[in-house]
Order: C-alpha cells, then structure tokens, then sequence
C-alpha cells in the first residue's frame, strides 16, 4: 500500500504537540484467482492443479488465491484445510481466504487463519469507500478488501457473451469457459476467459486466452489491432504482431510454446 | 420527470461547459423548462459562461447541506425565462457531494423542470461519477485526437457500468457524441482524426460536429452561450445538436473544408 500524505483535514494548529500520522487506512480492492473447489478429495485437487501451475508457474508464484465454497455439494461435510492449505503451499500459492461456505465450513477456515470473504455482491463503490465508513468485520481479511474477481466482471462462471462494446478500462472475465465479444473492444479494455476468446467487433484491446493455462485456447478475431494478445501466458504486443496480420482475421494459438498468429479465409 | 442529461468526456478542456451551456440555453429556447447544473465544485465556471457569476448567493452545496433551499440558489437567466442555473461551490471540494445530496436536489429539480443538464467535472473520480450517475442521456464532448478519443471511451465504459441506471439493471444511459472543436482543415491535412475515424473507435450515435472557432472564446469571455451567436458556425452547429437531440434528423454541417474570399475571411464569425 502506498504511502499516503497528510491529509488537509489534520488539524496543524498545534504543531508541538500534533505528530503527523504514521500511516492512513484505506480499502482497496484486489483481482485475484479463486480456486473453485467442486470435490473433497484434496489429492485429487493436488494431482490436478500440480500440472496446471507446471504450465505457468509465474503466475501462481506467490500468487494469493482465494478458495470457494459454494460449488461444493450442499450437505457437504468438511473441507481438509490443513490439507489443503499445505497442497497450495506446496504449489507456491498464498491461500488468504475463503468464499461462500457454510457456517462450518468458515469456522473451519478460520481455524486455518483464512479469512472469510463476502460473496460476489460485494459492489466496487463499497470497495472503494473509505475504510472507517464500513463496520469493519470480526474476521477481516489481512489485506484489506480482497475482491476475488475483476470490478466489471462480477463473479461469473461458464462462457460469456458480451453484446455491447468493451470500452477502455473495461475488463471482463469469463472464469472457467469461453469468452464472446459481439461488438468491438477498445484500446485498453482488457478480455480474459479460461477457455477461447472469440471477438467480432475490431479488437483493440488486451485479450487473454488461457488464462488458468489451458495450452489449447484460441484467440480468434476478425479485425485484429489487439494491443496484446496471450495464451496460457505466452504473449505478444502489438509491437511484436507482424504488421501485414493487422486488421485481418487471424486465430492465435499455441504450437509447441511457440505463439502462432495465422490469417483465417 | 425530468430528462437528466450529463455532459462529459473524461478528459479537460474539451468544451463541456460550453457544450453544457448551449444545451440547456438551446432546450430552453426551445420552451422546455430546463436548469443546468455545475458539478465542477471547486473549479466552478458554468456561471462565467452563462454570464451570471455576480449573482450568486447559493451553490449547490449549500442546498445538499440544507443551508439553503433551492429556490435560493437557483438563479433564472435574464436571456430566457425557462432557464435557471445552479452554480457550484468555489470553496468546498467535490467529496460535498453525496448521493443522496445530489439525489434528493435532482428529485426536487424533476418536479418542476422537463431538462437537467449535468455539466461534469473532468477526470473519472467522485465529481465526475455524482454528474453522470442519476443520468438518462450523456453526451460524451471528444475532441477529434487519441487522448480524448481514449478518455472518452473510458468515460462510456463507466457510464455503461456505474450508473444508477447500469446497478439496478434498468434501460441503459443513452449515449451520444458530440465531437467538439472539429477542424476540418486539419482533417483534410492529416493532422486530425476525421468524424469517421473517431465514430469507428467509439461506434457511437453522433449528435453533432462543432467545428474550431473563435466565436466559442468570444462567447465565452462575454458570459453568452455560444448556441446564442446565429452568425457564427458554432452557434449554428450547437443549435443543430439541440434540434437533433429532440429528434429533428438533420444532416451535419461544417465538415468540410470552406473556400474562403476574401470577404467572409474579414467577416468570418
């Protein structure tokens, strides 16, 4: 967290005796990734998420993740924290909280010193607010506010379609699927998805495909003026997309580690 | 029910104020009962533009605090009778306005007026997000170059996201562009973006082009909504904006390049 100055309200009447504050409180919110828990069996979880962070180990590197709960079947019985807190250790990641579980299930996480995080209801505005202006909560997160999924993409699950444009500043993420964009996507916009990214308007923006690192995900588009474009964390600038492929339609895969940008019809 | 309509752009010093002036004088002019609003606390210049900078007693924040009620701040312009302005405040800053501050004045202002138009403060913080979030149109002023087309752009992302409208899932903000000190001679030498490009970045309905023109200043230090000056290219072209706006399909003007005698170079408006 940055350092903030003083703020003008801080009464300097008295400098002899007023020390400046040391330091501001202040909520801000976070992108982070959420590891959807579907089953109990934690072993099943290590043996697949071993292989996924093989594939992109920078980005789950010291990576906070956020476990969700609310996936799991309802009469559930209980999650092996400890287990599975050690498992994602192990892998590099920072568990730091947990999502959507049953009154047990939190006391569990707690037990764990994870935090209990809201669900996606949570706006951007309240994140934004201040943080004196919030009853702060008995077991908040250590980082401040912690918002699991990117502000203009709230908590959504499976393919996406998107039939508006995508302006700058937009980032819209379809977790666990595809993502479709009718319209165009500015300069600055940013499309994420787990699955293939399909855009049919001008693609100006950043387009991550892949993003969890599935090796197989395509990037296609119609008009491709992409100020970047990636695949399970291999990418490419603008800079570095020949100048010939811009403005057509290409699709961008993966062939052995090596992006590939090829025209289509 | 009033229309609310928000001038903005994201970017400063593209002609929001001017843009905003023009709009509520052109809607007025036109008989509708309108007000307009200046959200730019602490930078406040609407009421230069409109001309009624010596009669201000309340501002806005005046009435969000209940210092005063708003028939006190409102100042009706000599010019036309269904015009009223509500200035800003010079000495707060923009955190004075609150949601429901600002909800409750633009309820109360809904009763009696058929137009409120928003002029915004520049930037995406909390001013420019209390102008634009009680909004039914925006009118998004770009100049015809990247960083404006850019900011723009971002500005109609969080119009399509954080206004009331976008949280409580009704009918989107309207959007339109407006494409402010167009030069067409400098389109034509390649200096500029063209309207086409910019409409292609944006894909946005264009509610009109006002071309580059000294009569915005002269108007502007004369405290006259430019839309008032008829002899003046912008003057005509912000009047076509109104008219388009309430739904006159009008072709756009002042796109091209004049030949100039020299006659209309002395003359020119």
């Amino acid at each position: 967290m940055a350092v903030q100055t003083v703020p003008d309200s801080v009464d300097h009447s008295n400098p002899g005796t007023q020390k400046a504050p040391a330091f501001e409180l202040r909520a801000s919110s976070f992108t982070l990734p959420v590891i959807r828990l579907l089953a109990l069996d934690i072993d099943a979880v290590e043996a697949e998420l071993a292989p996924k962070v093989e594939q992109a180990p920078g980005f789950f590197q010291n990576a906070p993740v956020v476990i969700e709960l609310g996936a799991l079947p309802p009469q559930g019985g209980s999650v092996a924290f400890p287990q599975l807190v050690g498992v994602l250790r192990g892998l590099g990641m920072i568990p730091v909280g947990v999502r959507g579980g049953s009154t047990q299930q939190n006391e569990a996480a707690r037990a764990m010193e994870l935090a209990i995080l809201g669900d996606n209801g949570r706006t951007s505005r309240a994140a934004a607010e201040p943080w004196a202006e919030r009853a702060a909560p008995a077991a908040s997160p250590p980082a401040a506010e912690v918002q699991a999924q990117p502000a203009e993409a709230p908590g959504h699950v499976g393919s996406l379609l998107i039939d508006r444009p995508v302006r700058s500043g937009q980032r819209i993420y379809a977790a666990g699927g595809d993502l479709t964009v009718v319209g165009p996507v500015s300069s600055g916009a940013e499309l994420m998805a787990d699955g293939n990214i399909h855009v049919y308007g001008p693609l100006r923006g950043r387009v991550i495909a892949g993003l969890q690192g599935d090796l197989s995900a395509r990037i296609f588009c119609r008009d491709l003026q992409a100020e970047l474009v990636s695949v399970a964390g291999h990418y490419r600038v603008s800079e570095n997309i020949p100048a010939e492929l811009k403005g057509h339609s290409v699709q961008v895969f993966l062939d052995h580690d090596v992006l590939r940008i090829e025209p289509m019809g | 029910m009033a229309r609310t309509i928000v001038i903005t752009s994201g970017k400063g010093g593209v002609g929001k104020t001017t843009t905003a002036a023009a709009m509520a004088m052109g809607l007025a002019q036109r008989g509708h009962r309108t007000v307009v609003i200046d959200f730019d606390v602490g930078l406040r210049n609407l009421d230069l533009i409109m001309g009624c900078e010596r009669r201000v007693v309340y501002d806005f924040v005046n009435v969000i605090n209940g210092e005063a009620n708003l028939n006190q701040a409102l100042i009706r312009d000599k010019r036309c009778d269904s015009l009223y302005v509500l200035p800003a405040s010079q000495t707060r800053d923009k955190e004075a306005l609150t949601p429901e501050g600002v909800g409750k004045v633009l309820e109360e202002l809904s009763k009696g007026h058929d137009y409120i138009v928003c002029d915004s403060p520049a930037g995406i913080e909390h001013g420019a997000t209390m102008a634009m979030y009680f909004a039914d149109d925006a009118v998004v002023v770009t100049n015809p170059e990247v960083s404006s087309v850019r900011d723009s752009d971002r500005m109609l992302g969080i119009l399509s996201s954080k206004s009331r409208r976008a949280k409580q899932g009704d009918e989107p903000i309207k959007e339109h562009l407006l494409l402010t000190r167009y030069s067409a001679d400098r389109v034509e030498r390649g200096e500029m973006l063209g309207v086409d490009d910019v409409q292609e970045i944006l894909s946005l309905n264009l509610l009109g082009v006002i071309p580059e023109s000294q009569a915005v200043l002269n108007a502007s230090n004369a405290g006259i909504p430019v839309v008032l000056d008829n002899a003046s290219n912008a003057g005509q072209a912000y009047n076509d904006m109104v008219a388009r706006y309430l739904g006159e399909d009008l072709p756009m003007r002042f796109l091209a390049t004049e030949r100039k005698g020299i006659f209309s170079r002395l003359f020119r408006g």
